[in-house]
């Protein structure tokens, strides 16, 4: 019973780690300040959830667990409302956002402009 | 003192008596309860301005909705995990574009706007006239998946009488 | 399990902090403190598992409530300032 409650949150905390790496390294790659709002929000949704459902695995039922489970119910509230204000006010302030067309599409007019040189 | 007043209240003290621990410190429940009354003295207020309908009865609907909600995230995630990681397979397209939304009260825009928000790959950026909203994609297919309305009539039917 | 825990939000609030540094707009630097300080409650949850002092949680729900007024206090301050056009440097 306890090694498969240590086997669940490693394998909750390391996929943690894994999605709050990813959506770090969104935000490097990511072109224009709209997208890498995406990649934040996985950071504060997914990483969170898994992060914190490793440490309540290791808790156990206790007060930790519900303070715990206050910490995710405060970052779940919160992150939208943030993300939120901060689009808004790029928005506002007119921050270019960069559109770009769906795959397939782009996909025909970089062959066409690959064809020209 | 309406029933969305006395809901705060009894959150309120079972927060207090949890995250205090003491429950026999006289000077700590009555720090207690002036915080708790200065609290919905405040939202009694703001309540006078903006009163709120039917919360209480979609505050009943909410574990059903936020369980779907969890899956949808999970999702999306993965969408956008597969964006970062492989970005030549899966390559981004960023859209901005208006969607529709049904909901009647305010609280069910608030929901729909924040789950929006909340699901990774969309982002809702404002309110339009007329009931719109203006969405930002990380992809054109997430996009297309919101405008579906999936997520709208769900948050439509919550808050149904 | 904790310790690999911590490294690798350490490591999150690392990458956090160069893309608070390299910017370019002012909102791309409140987005990645906003990432960091999210980052920080979970690592100071971690942290306490880590030491086993879970006294440490009280200050990560602290800070994540901090943390939100702190982001919507600076957004405010930067909207105002540009509005009236003094010292906008971005």
């Amino acid at each position: 019973m306890e090694l498969i409650l240590d086997v669940l949150s490693w394998i909750l905390l390391m996929g943690g780690a894994f999605f709050g790496i990813t959506g770090a390294i969104g935000t490097l790659r990511f072109p224009d300040f709209y997208s890498r709002v995406h990649a934040g929000s996985v950071t504060d949704t997914l990483c969170a959830l898994m992060i914190i459902g490793g440490l309540i695995l290791q808790a156990g039922f206790t007060l930790v667990t519900v303070k715990l489970i206050m910490v995710l119910a405060f970052l779940w509230y919160t992150s939208p409302a943030a993300s939120h204000a901060l689009v808004r006010a790029a928005h506002h302030m007119g921050v270019p956002p960069v559109l770009l067309p769906k795959p397939d599409a782009r996909s025909k007019t970089r062959e066409g402009s690959s064809s020209k040189p | 003192m309406s029933s969305y007043l006395r809901f705060l209240v009894a959150g309120l003290i079972g927060f207090w008596l949890l995250l205090s621990g003491y429950w026999d410190n006289p000077l700590l429940l009555t720090l207690g309860a002036f915080s708790i009354a200065l609290t919905a003295y405040l939202a009694s207020r703001i309540e006078r301005h903006y009163p709120l309908k039917s919360v209480t009865r979609m505050l009943f609907r909410l574990p059903a909705y936020g369980s779907w909600l969890l899956i949808e995230v999970i999702k999306t995630t993965l969408d956008v995990t597969k964006c970062v990681w492989m970005p030549s397979r899966y390559p981004i397209s960023p859209t901005l574009d208006v969607v529709p939304m049904t909901q009647k009260t305010r609280v069910g825009k608030t929901i729909y706007a924040n789950s929006i928000t909340l699901t990774p790959g969309t982002v809702s950026v404002r309110f339009e006239a007329g009931g719109h909203l203006l969405v930002h994609a990380l992809t054109a297919d997430s996009m297309d998946d919101l405008k579906a309305g999936v997520m709208d009539s769900r948050v439509t039917a919550m808050e149904k009488q | 399990m904790f310790a690999a825990t911590c490294l690798a939000l350490l490591a999150i609030m690392a990458i956090a902090l160069v893309r608070a540094f390299m910017g370019p707009s002012v909102y791309d630097r409140i987005l990645a403190v906003n990432m960091f300080g999210t980052k920080t409650v979970l690592f100071l949850a971690a942290f306490g598992f880590l030491t086993g002092r879970p006294d440490f949680l009280d200050i990560a729900l602290v800070y994540a409530l901090i943390n939100f007024i702190g982001i919507i206090a600076v957004l405010r301050f930067v909207e105002t300032v540009t509005h009236t056009g003094t010292g906008a440097d971005d």
